[in-house]
């Protein structure tokens, strides 16, 4: 099958490679845009690692064709860091709450609270379960992982996290 | 796991997709969401030559209303359903099942077109569609012609959709004011297919079932339209004797298969007590 060119802004940047039309996203953006940030786990759109944000949308990018990406805006987890590289409150929220464990699903799920705290910015307990249940961990039942979130949260509205706990 | 080789195009309007599915013939496919096929020929079950991605057509967006009808294009995302104020108000069961489908990602590209015309029994919405009487706009290389969606569904995937046909609209009557509603599923975890599902829209008149429809996800080869059901609630108050009536009724209907969501004995049991959870749901909420 002919190769296409692909152009995509991720992270900011322009990305332009050439990409069969079967070429998943997730692996374009691994092997053609070398973002190995963004991983691959049950590959049948069911566990969320491959989340990427794509045009304001949370996207299984195993789900989805890099030629049907063409033209979008893509924030991958490489991208999640704040502008002067130091760690965005998700991240910091991640760290300082243990939200991860053997970290191979927190790309995922650290750009899904992204784009689920960019469309709710104050979520409840039960708000973040059901916005992550796209996500599945097996390690865990999630509870660092929604602190995690709710760290996040309170930082991003300026709210102490003790107090917003309370 | 990657998908076979093949063709892709990108039309900009519906002519031009219709062209693309009657040149390209049977090695064609219409790509919505691509949730049910992008698995599908990643697995290798499904290797279409040529895939025609629906998402540069403008015209199968959008959520409009048309007197007493509300239109939803076929591109229309389960998400943009849930950020609807429209359909929250008017209809709400949309709301209530788009919620319950696969999770936040899915929902982002699932498309209401493509859940209700490929025809696969444990896809949530077409249960819904028999529930509200919609129709389905299909339209070809012979013009365009509705269908009723209670008379859409033919057998696991095979649907009245002719070849060369693209469904590109539903069209569904607004529920009177103040009806009842609910869609009660069962599924083994979030993002699961229903194990079993019901959907009931009713209306109450003096403590007593006026009007009801009730409809059945994943217990059949095709959803169902449960009308015996339906009526032997009518003019009763919901008594426990016409709870059980219901499911009674529903249950003779049913015919799912054993698989991995539980044997057929187990899901025809649930699937008589989502019916019994709907009614009461929905008439808790009719006003």
């Amino acid at each position: 099958m002919p190769k296409t060119h692909v152009t995509m802004k991720v992270n900011g940047s322009e990305v332009e490679r050439l990409a069969e039309p079967r070429t998943l996203l997730v692996h374009f953006l691994r092997e053609q845009a070398q973002l190995t940030g963004t991983h691959i786990g049950c590959e049948t759109s069911h566990c969320g690692a491959c989340t990427i944000d794509i045009d304001g949308m949370s996207v299984k990018s195993c789900t989805m064709l890099a030629v049907q990406a063409n033209g979008s805006e893509i924030t991958t987890i490489e991208g999640m860091a704040n502008v002067d590289g130091s760690l965005s409150a998700l991240q910091e929220g991640f760290r300082m709450m243990h939200g991860l464990q053997c970290g191979f699903c927190t790309p995922g799920m650290i750009v899904r609270a992204h784009r689920l705290l960019q469309e709710n910015p104050s979520p409840t307990e039960t708000e973040i379960r059901a916005g992550i249940s796209g996500n599945i961990c097996r390690c865990t039942g999630y509870q660092n992982i929604v602190k995690a979130i709710q760290y996040a949260a309170a930082k991003i509205n300026g709210v102490d996290y003790k107090e917003a706990a309370e | 796991m990657i998908p076979g080789p093949f063709d892709y195009h990108r039309p900009a309007s519906v002519t031009d997709a219709i062209r693309l599915l009657a040149d390209l013939g049977d090695e064609a496919r219409p790509l919505a969401g691509g949730h049910s096929l992008l698995p599908m020929m990643k697995l290798r079950l499904a290797t279409p030559a040529h895939l025609i991605d629906l998402h540069g057509i403008a015209g199968l967006k959008g959520i409009r209303r048309d007197g007493n009808r509300i239109i939803i294009g076929a591109m229309t995302t389960q998400a943009e359903l849930l950020a609807s104020a429209d359909i929250g108000s008017s209809l709400p069961i949309l709301h209530e099942t788009a919620l319950v489908i696969a999770d936040p990602q899915v929902r982002y590209r699932g498309t209401l077109g493509g859940n209700v015309a490929n025809g696969d029994p444990g896809n949530d919405m077409p249960a819904l569609m028999l529930a509200l009487d919609a129709s389905y706009r299909l339209e070809g290389p012979n013009g365009a012609r509705e269908v009723a969606a209670r008379d859409f569904y033919q057998g696991a995937y095979f649907t009245a959709l002719e070849p060369g046909e693209i469904l590109t609209g539903i069209s569904i009557p607004v529920p009177a004011a103040g009806h009842g509603y609910a869609y009660e599923k069962l599924k083994r975890k979030v993002g699961d297919y229903a194990t079993a599902a019901a959907a009931v829209v009713l209306t109450m008149a003096g403590g007593k079932v006026a009007t009801c429809v009730i409809a059945l996800t994943n217990l059949h080869e095709t959803p169902l339209l449960a009308t015996d059901a339906a009526n032997a609630v009518i003019g009763t108050a919901l008594d426990d004797a016409a709870l059980k009536a219901a499911a009674g009724a529903a249950r003779a209907i049913m015919q799912p298969a054993s698989d991995a969501r539980g044997p057929a004995e187990y899901r025809k049991h649930v699937g008589g007590i989502m019916v019994m959870r709907a009614l009461q749901r929905a008439a808790s909420r009719a006003k």
